[in-house]
């Protein structure tokens, strides 16, 4: 035990160490930005997980706090702004499946925010069984050709890199016959549509695949381990989408507006404790969620965040309708609006409860719905039996679908 | 500040140790039992593995652990359903006695508690329940050193195998502690038939009956709350024990159980909602974790902290316990299968302390609303 404690205050003392060094040679008042990000990544300090020479120091991911905090402090550039799911989801799977070239042709661009990711898995046809992408991709010469259509797709049509999962097999079961490539979203026959959704706005994109040619060297992993390399990418997703801030959530927008009213009906009353509670013992779940994590004994209360998110997100929006009172009649702007890089870089501090009660439908669905999070926790946590599966020992080609 | 190696230490003797001498068979026992518990046993918890001691201050007689070490003795306390005075002596009494700012009583009263020779337990509530200042109204007469008591208390754990009764009462300034010893002239107590048999409560009665004040006339009330919101935080635990160890025993049952001829946990309706058990009792652990550790850290919201957890965690482990129940179809409605155990234990621990609606009230008032 004391020589852990030893070792972790050695890697944390460096870690600062190497922060303030930077922040001394390349002061970000008077820094370029990506002059500061490249140096970032040069220093180990872009992932300190990563190995040496790939923006990291192969020290405990936890440190990486320690880097952002001072970084934050001192006014420097955030390498993840308007690229979090490159940084997220798309670096840990190229340096997982990736090749030296891949890692050298990847990673440092991600960083730097010189190339956006975006991630091309959902299909019409394939949303809680991901397994089931239709988009075909077949090798001529060096090259694939790839045909089909994906669909939610944030931030796809300012996007420069797509992960995306095709099926290179369909006469092997389901799993077996995907490959994972990252491919040019600027690529002839790639066309990027918003995708309308009820809030009035197009946060995601629909992205149709004509005739893409897509160089081999675009493939991560083997063919047909498809599957394995996207486990890693949703992996990643799964901790982006529980570990977004909840201090300004639904509670505390709903104890605004209780404290506003000039009247309150005591199941209001009720109803409003039992969120603040409910809130609370969220947070209190994902700190320790955190402290398992970072102390290398996870536990299932990693596993059980995003379903009670996706819960108090839509119970806390409702609650705020109903002290909201006849206003939810009424609405903000079903104004069709997309994402740009502009409105990437503006924080969205203040939006509308009434526009985040429509938005918070989306959280029991999106990143793994709450049913396929029950199976999740019901099969890989508990232990239960598995689903009985029907498509599991046939071919694709011979699964029915629609 | 300990490691989670030791805890988890602590956590696997005691369970080694109730896993062997508080089986369910011995629970059974103890429940048709009039005293309720076990000497032999009683003893072995604090000569063996220094349990009524943990968290009592070193000064006096105890082992100086926090509420993070104790908790996890109460969670295990509810996955075995221990039926022993443990609750009312180390939650209720040794908190009354440690938060009474009397240091002649705790000197008197605390190293008993710890070696395991004293049973104590707190008598609040009156005729008509209740958990707070208000529910109390036995009048004490007196002054000085030389009081005596005269009327009821009810819902008092194990108060009729107790060796010190903590009576509060009311004086001329207010609230006041009064110390009971057992034997006392008037002093009468009567088990009344609770619905979970695991926890006796008795019906107290003094009659003229000499008591000790402990602490300054009139001031007890302050140190009384804090140390029912301590209890509520072990209850909490105790809670959260349970919950784990039904929602185990289902998922065992699940798996073993064929219908329509295959496991009831392949069937998804069955394990959704076991993935929900799971996630209420993950939710209902970070709400006691924190609480326990909010009262080791002396937070100055340690009172809400407390009353979260109690009101989460006492929802959590009924929810839990009725789903159980449901999960395990006709044999979990009969007496022989343990589940209607937890199920009972459940429900009274969710009134014992305070139910969850006094508590989510008490959170109100913290938020000002």
């Amino acid at each position: 035990m004391t020589a852990t404690a030893t070792n972790q205050d050695a890697d944390t003392e460096l870690v600062i160490a190497k922060t303030e060094q930077l922040l001394r040679d390349y002061p970000p008042a008077t820094t370029d930005r990506r002059e500061f990000l490249s140096a970032q990544f040069d220093a180990g300090l872009a992932w300190v997980h990563f190995p040496k020479g790939k923006g990291g120091l192969e020290l405990p991911r936890s440190l990486q706090h320690e880097v952002y905090v001072r970084l934050e402090e001192a006014g420097a550039p955030n390498g993840q702004m308007g690229n979090q799911l490159g940084y997220s989801m798309g670096a840990p799977t190229v340096l997982a499946w990736g090749d030296e070239q891949q890692h050298e042709r990847y990673l440092r661009p991600i960083f730097l925010g010189d190339e956006r990711w975006c991630q091309l898995f959902s299909e019409p046809g394939a949303g809680s069984d991901l397994a089931a992408v239709a988009t075909r991709a077949v090798k001529d010469g060096d090259d694939w050709i790839m045909n089909g259509q994906k669909v939610w797709n944030s931030m796809a049509s300012i996007s420069d890199i797509g992960m995306l999962i095709a099926r290179t097999d369909p006469e092997v079961p389901k799993h077996q016959g995907l490959t994972y490539f990252v491919i040019d979203m600027h690529a002839p026959g790639v066309e990027v549509r918003p995708l309308r959704q009820m809030t009035g706005e197009a946060e995601f994109n629909e992205v149709y695949l004509t005739d893409v040619r897509v160089p081999d060297a675009a493939r991560l992993g083997a063919i047909s381990a498809g599957w394995k390399v996207s486990m890693a990418t949703l992996m990643n997703e799964r901790v982006m989408f529980a570990s977004e801030g909840m201090d300004k959530g639904p509670v505390e927008t709903a104890l605004d507006l209780y404290r506003e009213r000039d009247h309150h009906e005591p199941e209001l009353r009720t109803r409003m404790i039992d969120m603040w509670i409910k809130g609370r013992v969220l947070t209190l779940s994902n700190q320790r969620a955190a402290a398992n994590r970072a102390a290398g004994t996870p536990g299932p209360e990693g596993s059980t965040g995003k379903i009670g998110y996706a819960e108090l997100q839509q119970k806390g929006y409702e609650l705020c309708l109903d002290l909201l009172g006849d206003e939810s009649l009424l609405y903000d702007s079903y104004e069709m609006h997309e994402f740009t890089l502009e409105s990437l870089k503006e924080r969205p501090t203040k939006i509308d409860p009434r526009r985040r009660f429509l938005r918070s439908r989306a959280n029991s669905i999106e990143g793994g719905s709450s049913e396929i999070m029950h199976n999740i926790l019901a099969e890989r946590v508990l232990g239960l039996p598995p689903e009985h599966r029907v498509d599991k020992d046939v071919p694709f080609s011979q699964v029915p679908r629609g | 500040m300990t490691t989670t190696e030791e805890t988890e230490e602590l956590r696997r003797t005691v369970r080694r140790f109730l896993d062997q001498r508080s089986t369910e068979a011995e629970v059974r026992r103890l429940m048709e039992d009039e005293t309720g518990y076990d000497p032999a046993v009683w003893k072995q918890m604090a000569e063996q593995i220094g349990l009524q001691g943990l968290a009592i201050p070193e000064e006096f007689g105890g082992s100086g652990f926090s509420y993070n070490e104790l908790r996890v003795v109460f969670e295990e306390m509810g996955r075995a359903l221990l039926t022993a005075p443990f609750f009312a002596t180390v939650a209720l009494a040794a908190n009354a006695l440690i938060e009474c700012g009397d240091d002649d009583a705790k000197k008197a009263y605390l190293p008993g508690i710890a070696s395991g020779e004293t049973i104590a337990t707190l008598a609040l509530s009156e005729e008509r329940g209740g958990w707070d200042d208000k529910a109390v109204t036995l009048q004490a007469s007196g002054s000085g050193s030389d009081w005596t008591l005269t009327g009821g208390k009810r819902f008092v754990p194990d108060a009729h195998v107790a060796d010190l009764i903590l009576v509060a009462a009311r004086t001329a300034d207010g609230i006041s502690l009064f110390a009971v010893e057992k034997g006392a002239a008037g002093l009468s107590t009567e088990v009344e038939l609770t619905m979970d048999l695991t926890r006796k409560l008795a019906r107290v009665t003094l009659d003229s009956t000499p008591a000790q004040l402990i602490g300054t006339q009139g001031q007890a009330w302050n140190g009384l709350r804090r140390a029912l919101r301590f209890a509520a935080v072990a209850l909490a635990a105790e809670q959260v024990g349970g919950a784990q160890k039904v929602l185990d025993m289902t998922v065992q049952y699940s798996k073993e159980r064929f219908q329509f001829g295959r496991p009831l946990g392949s069937f998804q309706a069955l394990k959704h909602k076991m993935a929900d058990m799971l996630v209420d009792i993950e939710s209902a652990k970070s709400a006691a974790y924190d609480a326990a550790r909010a009262v080791a850290d002396g937070d100055a919201d340690v009172e809400l902290s407390a009353s979260v957890a109690k009101a989460f965690c006492s929802e959590t482990y009924f929810r839990t316990a009725a789903q159980g129940l449901q999960l395990h179809g006709g044999i979990g409605f009969t007496w022989e299968h343990p589940i209607h155990l937890y199920f009972k234990r459940a429900k009274s621990s969710e009134f014992l302390l305070g139910s969850p609606v006094y508590h989510r009230d008490l959170v109100g008032q913290a938020l000002g609303i």
